[in-house]
């Protein structure tokens, strides 16, 4: 399926390339082909990569994406793929130069793929891994039949979002298998219990380290670990799928379906993570590029549209694209002109505000990092991620330029009505869109629940209940795992509720004090 | 063509869509949620049960963040938000476009129907011209200027009067080829479906919906299995009418019942349009069977035997169950027309009764 790009856009990769290079950006080497139609939708229904294990829910996807193509509902122009190296794909119908525009838009994106923290963990292999992944399903498939394969991939599905991203920059727990094999050898490991010991030159080591901070520590330390002996998990678990990997009564192909399913959802996650940055930062790119070294005036006008409309947000939609190169050219302009810090945000004087800093910007065209505002978005793009860069760069002066509102559902009319502009209840309702995927935080919380083996989890509660009904549909895919009674406990409407599936029944219950507590709690 | 890798996936998707609406085939019959998504060949379905659950919030959550004008009680577009709890995904309800072809074979496959066998030397057979060939000679309007014209520069290059330069092609008589045609013969089945229903003022609206769902379902089934199908409406009250389809099933009269005028009405429209060497021709008739009179019904029987009978197909009577009337006339049908085969009765008490109404019409393939 794969065509070797046309001499034409070779060149002109190569030439965008070098201008994007000069400007500051830093990409693994970008592997672009040309696809048709049919094919760019395929590749989307797999989410970017050329080849999945086999699902029907990328055939229910191809079916949605061609539909939505053919009506003229939305049409896609670009997919990457954050691998070493990247490949991207040029849809085959496009105009010249919409083709330059989607290839400075994917330097972008690459550039933030090999950049940003959040996606610092991810493998950069992952297109050969998807194909290894594919081999060893349809072997599966072949050895245990296509509806068991199936049946049980749904059932990991379902589970598939509870997983801890945070995880993938903390020191991983020693499995027991590695446990066993260091305890076989004789090593006692490393010391647990010995307090926090903060560096510190020899000399000045007893003042900085006391013993006696040391001790009640270790003390302490060592009083938690007695009170936690004998729990699983020991501390509530976010990464669900961990946990039934380790101590789920799995065979194993199951253990390993289940171990892609979970590699590919960690795979994803800092894409989820950083949607508006990513997208913004390549829109700012693709922008800049275009504008200042790439477009011939007879290329003016179908860019613009072009570029706009990708940018364009109706009332009841934000666009990430729209948010994110706005913002950071919202940061790139402050710190041009130093409105930030304390003086900055003391002032209340509209008047000295608008005009802070206006003579410090850059009067000539900027290139790569050569101004503050520039150097400040480069880092920016690094250690960012959505809900951190919203929480701090969101201004009210920001919302109001974008004209943005916070709106609700109005149970008397039942429609979507504007509530306010009040910055801080935008804000909130942004972030808590973007924590966590705006899915609910789901823990493990008990692995023997009443000494009987069965399954307790948890949902910390941030203001929004569980769906119920998903939730009992939820259970019976995670009961299909761990094969015996599973519960969650989980806030409706203020009432602590456990709801539960053995196999057989969904139940819920009211929980009060003659129901046994959980090994940990929240 | 070469074939996509994810033409699999999405045949295992189709495959797993088929067998959800099989399940369900028994609510789809007896529910008019298939009514009115029809479109040309495709009719939209909507399909409980095919997405993967997860955690997810709940509704006191239909909140989020919009851009542009208005001021606070304005609705928001069409209320499709970036909220978690918008109308995103996970209604848990897909609607998926599924062929009317793929639909009625659902259905034959469920209720376990044969395909219909065509009667007799009612297969027509269709005759087309396909240029499918070439031929040496033929008039100037049909000559293949492609293919005549690479025979003239091959013949120029073979004897060396082509100049590369001065690049002319003159045609000679020889290179000339002309498009030839085939006459391609196709069988071909025709039908006509003539729908007959009483609009007296005992069929209230409640009848009036299994009438509609009874026919929906009649129509995938014997669209499946002709090629060319034409659909007739008559009304009747005391007199008989034809109408269109979308009067067919809105028009309410009052007044009493003559079944025996839809009949005579059938009878004149067959006569004069569709032959019966020609069609394979079926008849449904749906009424709450509360005829006027005795002397109507018998009238009605001997119709049947003497004029319609004979010459179609199937003949479908279907009583809906109503709160007025005898309900009498299938009784009279079964006492006084005994022993045709293409007589078919069945009453519909309720919407659950369509299931098996269909399967007794078309059990035994006529």
């Amino acid at each position: 399926m794969v065509r070797k790009l046309p001499k034409d856009l070779e060149e002109q990769a190569r030439i965008i390339a070098e201008f994007a290079r000069r400007e500051g950006l830093d990409f693994y080497p970008t592997i672009f082909e040309v696809l048709s139609a049919e094919e760019v939708s395929q590749v989307a229904a797999y989410g970017g990569f050329p080849q999945r294990y086999p699902h029907w829910r990328f055939g229910m996807e191809y079916e949605r994406l061609r539909k939505q193509h053919s009506y003229g509902l939305g049409r896609i122009y670009e997919m990457v793929i954050n691998n070493d190296p990247c490949y991207a794909y040029l849809l085959e119908d496009n105009t010249l130069t919409d083709q330059k525009t989607v290839m400075a838009h994917v330097y972008g994106h690459c550039d933030f793929f090999k950049n940003n923290i959040w996606f610092s963990r991810t493998n950069r292999r992952m297109m050969d891994d998807m194909a290894n992944h594919a081999t060893r399903v349809r072997r599966y498939i072949k050895r245990y039949g296509l509806d068991r394969v199936e049946t049980f991939i749904d059932t990991c599905l379902s589970l598939e979002d509870l997983i801890d991203p945070h995880s993938m920059f903390m020191q991983r727990t020693e499995t027991r298998g590695a446990q066993h094999i260091r305890r076989q050898a004789g090593d006692a490991g490393p010391e647990q219990h010995a307090g926090v010991r903060y560096p510190a030159k020899s000399y000045m080591d007893p003042f900085i380290n006391p013993r006696r901070r040391l001790d009640a520590e270790r003390q302490a330390q060592l009083e938690e670990a007695e009170r936690r002996r004998g729990r699983v998990p020991a501390k509530p678990l976010r990464d669900v799928l961990q946990f039934l990997m380790e101590f789920a009564p799995l065979q194993d192909w199951e253990a390993d379906i289940l171990s892609i399913i979970r590699e590919e959802a960690y795979y994803f996650a800092p894409q989820g993570q950083t949607k508006i940055m990513n997208e913004g930062w390549a829109s700012y790119w693709h922008s800049t590029l275009m504008t200042n070294y790439i477009l011939k005036a007879d290329e003016l006008i179908t860019y613009c549209d072009h570029h706009s409309g990708t940018l364009a947000s109706s009332p009841g939609r934000l666009n990430p694209y729209k948010v994110g190169i706005e913002l950071f050219r919202d940061i790139e302009r402050r710190w041009n002109t130093g409105r930030y810090g304390p003086e900055y945000d003391a002032c209340d004087d509209m008047q000295t505000r608008r005009n802070w800093g206006k003579d410090q910007a850059p009067k000539t065209r900027v290139v790569g990092r050569g101004s503050p505002g520039r150097e400040k978005i480069y880092q920016v793009r690094a250690i960012y991620n959505d809900v951190t860069f919203l929480d701090e760069f969101l201004t009210p002066e920001f919302i109001e330029d974008q004209n943005l509102f916070h709106y609700r559902y109005d149970p008397s009319t039942g429609r979507m009505v504007v509530v306010n502009r009040d910055f801080r209840k935008i804000k909130q309702q942004m972030l808590f869109m973007l924590t966590n995927h705006a899915r609910p935080y789901i823990y493990v919380l008990d692995g023997n629940y009443r000494n009987r083996g069965e399954l307790y989890l948890g949902h910390r509660h941030n203001g929004v209940d569980l769906d119920i009904k998903f939730a009992q549909e939820t259970l019976k895919a995670l009961q299909a795992i761990w094969k015996r009674p599973v519960h969650i406990r989980a806030l409706i409407d203020d009432e602590p509720i456990l709801f539960s599936y053995d196999g057989e029944q969904s139940a819920q219950q009211h929980i009060d004090d003659a129901l046994p507590e959980p090994a940990n709690d929240l | 063509m070469h074939v996509l890798k994810i033409a699999k996936d999405h045949q295992r998707f189709r495959q797993i869509i088929k067998g959800k609406i099989r399940q369900d085939l028994r609510k789809f019959l007896s529910r008019g949620e298939l009514l009115g998504r029809e479109g040309k060949r495709a009719i939209s379905i909507p399909v409980h049960g095919i997405d993967i659950p997860h955690f997810r919030y709940g509704d006191n959550n239909d909140a989020g963040v919009g851009s542009g004008d208005g001021k606070p009680g304005d609705q928001v577009g069409d209320g499709d938000g970036m909220g978690p709890g918008g109308t995103q995904e996970g209604r848990h309800i897909l609607e998926v476009d599924v062929g009317l072809d793929e639909l009625a074979d659902i259905l034959g496959e469920e209720l376990q129907l044969p395909r219909i066998q065509p009667r007799g030397k009612k297969n027509i057979t269709s005759e087309r011209d396909r240029y499918s060939g070439i031929r040496q000679a033929g008039p100037e309007s049909l000559r293949h200027f492609k293919r005549t014209f690479r025979r003239a520069l091959r013949r120029q290059i073979m004897s060396g009067t082509y100049d590369p330069d001065s690049p002319r092609i003159i045609f000679e008589r020889g290179d000339k080829v002309y498009r030839s045609w085939k006459t391609v013969r196709s069988p071909q089945s025709n039908a006509v479906i003539v729908y007959m229903m009483d609009v007296s003022g005992s069929m209230g609206a409640e009848q009036k919906e299994l009438v509609r769902l009874e026919a929906f379902w009649i129509d995938a089934w014997l669209r499946r299995n002709y090629e060319g199908i034409e659909s007739r409406y008559i009304v009747h009250d005391v007199r008989a009418a034809e109408v269109d389809r979308e009067t067919f099933f809105r028009l309410r009269e009052d007044g009493g019942t003559r079944i025996s005028s839809a009949f005579r009405a059938a009878r004149e429209l067959l006569d004069s349009t569709y032959s019966a060497d020609e069609w394979n021709i079926y008849l449904f008739h749906f009424s709450d069977g509360d005829n006027s009179s005795e002397s109507d019904s018998r009238e009605c029987c001997k119709m049947l035997r003497d004029n319609i009978l004979p010459t179609v197909n199937l003949f479908g009577y279907c009583q809906v169950a109503s709160a007025y009337g005898s309900g009498n006339f299938i009784n009279v049908l079964h006492e006084h027309v005994t022993g045709a085969e293409n007589l078919i009765t069945s009453r519909v008490n309720n919407k659950d009764d369509i299931y098996d109404s269909i399967k007794t019409f078309f059990s035994k393939g006529q």
